[in-house]
């Protein structure tokens, strides 16, 4: 078997990767969440507020530090399998991608300390201030990782000396075309993210019978937030894939199954694009309504796959079918949305107990639709790491071989599963410990807690084991 | 317009970067190298605690290091860190284990031996991964026009392992010196006496790279014996030696910081002498610092902010040192 250091060290960024924005996509929303509600509680003085915060800040500490012991290994990414790319772009991305260790650092590690540990040493409303700066720091360092992206995906601001890529305008660069779709989209998702995981948090705290009061906050709360939020994810998807159809056609062609172009091009709901035949087999097609949407005109123009040569198209099963998951997920949760609201208008919300149920299969759909959404985006970027510009084949590093890179491979694989479940099961300790677990706050001591999770942990029971 | 020249600025940036890295996680990975030596349960519960606020701080550092060299020497990444494939795969998983061992150990009772196992392999790994990384570096790399085009095992030679090692004991030898300063009565006895063995081991690394490096690089040699230099560079080797003296004397005894700032002094002489060695090498043997600055505009747009954001952190840093200064004590906190 011929292994393809190309192939399989893009199988180990999409692994690395993979893992890692599970962790971001959970933690840019809590931390907003957290600050909501310290927000209100230093308002309100409502102790039931403080209860949730509390509760959540310690599922936040444990999913923090595996966002940054996963996050340390994506910048070496750059260097070990992508070294030409790294010294193509290098002056172009780099600023970019420090920018996000310097805000993330200064942002999060600072102010994590005081919402951590500075519950007695601060008046409540400086510990809204740390948990405002927090959540600023995490959606820093999306907006940093986002812009970098961007710039990959739709490249301006630059020239090239001798095949090498060099700054000539860091606003273009830092604001490329597609950065402010992809910014809005993402940040949304990641909000819809942990909102649905509250909501099923929610659920199974109600459904539970203990600390139903939290419960039922957390389902009304998660509820309405993603009663504006979803619906608002559907229009800035939208606004993203006109984006890409502006941008980027030969990956919209890829994500519509579009194979041949033209005016009044139907829009192709399900089938199986065969890369081979050029043609989608199976398929279920509406005519004329892939233009509608595209083009807001019955007639518009669109370009297909054949518009590209082979070798500039994406693989288009997979980001035909993760589109697919991704809208269908997205659909899922209107309706799952919906019912939320017809059961709250009946006043059964808290005693359905299939939809409470119901929400609790639901905490992953965030996460799934994210995960679908990146393949869609990064596999439809294919064959390109700089869209149109430098081909992926030419920024592997040239030292490696397929065997080196299945070995590391491996080891990621091994290692990091290991690492998440443990990490999920320690999370829903949390969860099933609960959140109106004894809250006297966490003695400080001389300012000497073990570590972020400890010091929360010593506020539950099962902690004080 | 005449653009200033930043690079004298992004490598005195990024040599401090690094040498904050190594100086933080330097102590932390030694601790965490120790721990499992220590007598008993309440002892290691103390040794880890010793860390615990601090760790994960010291360890951003990495990820300001690895971007700041792909900011600053572009083409020093794209070449060194391929060279060093596996010892970084190493190195990024141990800290992952190490990392997470951490804080898993008090929430997943049940496989507590399994992480503490973890915290201590997992240091002593990143640690060793270190040493050949620096060792690799020292040596040089197989070089053709802008890529690394060796295979990815050349960096593990007798050298590159030696050096792993010799740094293992460098940074053990670090971390006694903070144990001595966070802890008192048998536990701070049992820290100074590993810190006499860690000053032994350290010192024959220091010895023996020093006098292997020359030996491989006829260029370093003659930097270093040729006539005038031996007088010019002289004061290295006789700080060294001085401070060597020092920390023998301070971890025998009763000076509680002077094991630490003694041991940390070695690291600066051992960091000035491999600067010596190298200079003005960033890719010894293909690239000057020069050579593999980034444009202009690169290093303009990103040192705006950091000359704004780094002495922020730095004083954070030294805060968060001082909030959390002192013994720690076992009847404080957690159990």
């Amino acid at each position: 078997m011929h292994l393809d250091p190309e192939f399989l060290s893009r199988i180990q960024f999409a692994w690395v990767i993979g893992w890692h924005i599970l962790l971001p996509a959970f933690t840019v929303g809590l931390a907003s969440y957290i600050a909501f509600l310290e927000g209100v509680y230093a308002l309100t003085k409502r102790p039931i507020f403080l209860n949730l915060s509390q509760f959540w800040l310690r599922i936040f500490a444990i999913s923090f530090g595996m966002g940054v012991v996963t996050g340390i290994v994506m910048p070496f990414q750059f260097g070990t399998n992508w070294s030409r790319f790294s010294d193509a772009a290098g002056n172009v991305i780099s600023p970019l991608l420090a920018y996000e260790g310097l805000t993330a650092f200064f942002l999060e590690a600072t102010f994590l300390g005081v919402l951590l540990f500075g519950r007695k040493l601060v008046p409540p409303s400086m510990h809204f201030v740390a948990a405002v700066l927090v959540a600023v720091g995490t959606l820093s360092s999306a907006f940093w990782i986002l812009a970098t992206n961007s710039w990959m995906q739709t490249p301006v601001g630059y020239e090239v000396i001798d095949g090498r890529y060099f700054p000539k305008d860091w606003f273009e660069i830092v604001f490329s075309p597609s950065f402010p779709y992809r910014f809005a989209h993402t940040v949304s998702a990641f909000y819809v993210t942990t909102a649905f995981v509250v909501l099923g948090v929610g659920a199974y705290t109600v459904r539970r019978g203990q600390s139903v009061a939290e419960g039922r906050v957390m389902l009304r709360l998660a509820l309405w937030f993603l009663a504006i939020f979803v619906p608002l994810q559907i229009v800035l998807g939208d606004m993203h894939g006109l984006n890409t159809l502006a941008y980027q056609p030969a990956k919209l062609a890829a994500i519509e199954g579009l194979w041949d172009g033209g005016h009044g091009v139907p829009a192709s709901i399900i089938g199986w694009p065969d890369a081979a035949a050029e043609k989608n087999l199976a398929e279920i097609a509406i005519p004329k309504l892939g233009s509608l949407y595209l083009t807001h005109s019955w007639d518009g123009a669109v370009k297909g796959l054949k518009d590209f040569p082979p070798d500039q198209r994406a693989p288009v099963a997979v980001v035909y079918f993760s589109f697919r998951i991704m809208v269908g997920i997205g659909l899922l949760m209107l309706a799952v949305v919906a019912a939320g609201f017809v059961l709250m208008a009946r006043q059964q919300l808290d005693r359905t107990q299939w939809y409470l149920r119901l929400c609790q299969f639901t905490t992953c759909l965030g996460f799934l639709a994210v995960i679908a959404g990146w393949t869609t985006t990064e596999v439809g970027r294919q064959p390109w790491t700089i869209y149109g510009l430098m081909r992926t084949a030419d920024s592997v590093s040239p030292s490696l071989t397929g065997a080196n890179v299945l070995l590391s491979l491996l080891l990621y694989v091994a290692v990091y599963l290991v690492i998440f479940p443990v990490g999920v099961g320690v999370m829903l300790r949390v969860v099933r410990s609960g959140p109106a677990a004894s809250e006297d706050l966490a003695p400080i001591g001389s300012g000497r807690p073990k570590s972020p999770i400890e010091a929360l942990a010593a506020t539950t029971p099962e902690g004080a084991r | 317009m005449q653009a200033l020249d930043l690079v004298p600025i992004w490598t005195t940036i990024l040599a401090l970067g690094v040498f904050f890295y190594v100086a933080l996680d330097g102590f932390d990975l030694g601790v965490g190298m120790l721990y499992n030596f220590a007598p008993d349960r309440g002892a290691r519960d103390l040794v880890m605690n010793s860390i615990a606020p601090i760790w994960d701080g010291n360890e951003t550092w990495l990820i300001l290091g690895s971007v700041g060299l792909l900011a600053a020497f572009p083409v020093a990444f794209a070449i060194i860190i391929p060279a060093v494939y596996f010892p970084i795969l190493l190195m990024l998983l141990a800290l992952i284990f190490r990392g997470l061992s951490f804080e898993f150990r008090y929430r997943d009772a049940e496989h507590r031996t399994f992480w503490d196992h973890g915290f201590a392999a997992g240091s002593a790994l990143a640690a060793f991964a270190q040493g050949v990384v620096l060792g690799a570096f020292i040596q040089g790399f197989n070089v053709q026009g802008r890529q690394f085009v060796g295979g990815s095992f050349d960096c593990f030679t007798p050298f590159s392992v030696f050096a792993g090692v010799a740094l293992m004991f460098g940074y053990a030898l670090l971390g006694a010196g903070w144990l001595v300063i966070k802890t008192e009565g048998a536990l701070q006895d049992w820290a100074r006496a590993l810190g006499r063995r860690c000053l032994i081991g350290t010192v024959i690394g220091i010895g023996v790279v020093s006098l292997w490096t020359p030996y491989i690089d006829p260029h370093i040699a003659a930097r270093w014996f040729s006539w005038p230099h031996i007088v010019y560079l002289a004061p290295v080797p006789l700080i060294t030696a001085a401070l060597i003296w020092y920390a023998w004397q301070s971890l025998n005894d009763r000076s509680e910081y002077a094991p630490f700032l003694a041991s940390l002094g070695l690291f600066v002489m051992s960091y000035i002498g491999i600067a010596i060695s190298l200079w003005p090498m960033i890719v010894p043997g293909h690239f000057t610092l020069d050579q593999a600055a980034a444009s202009p505009s690169t290093q303009a747009f990103l040192l705006i902010g950091t000359l704004f954001l780094l002495p922020v952190i730095l004083v954070y840093t030294a805060w968060s040192y001082w909030v959390f200064r002192g013994k720690v004590r076992s009847d404080i906190g957690y159990h």
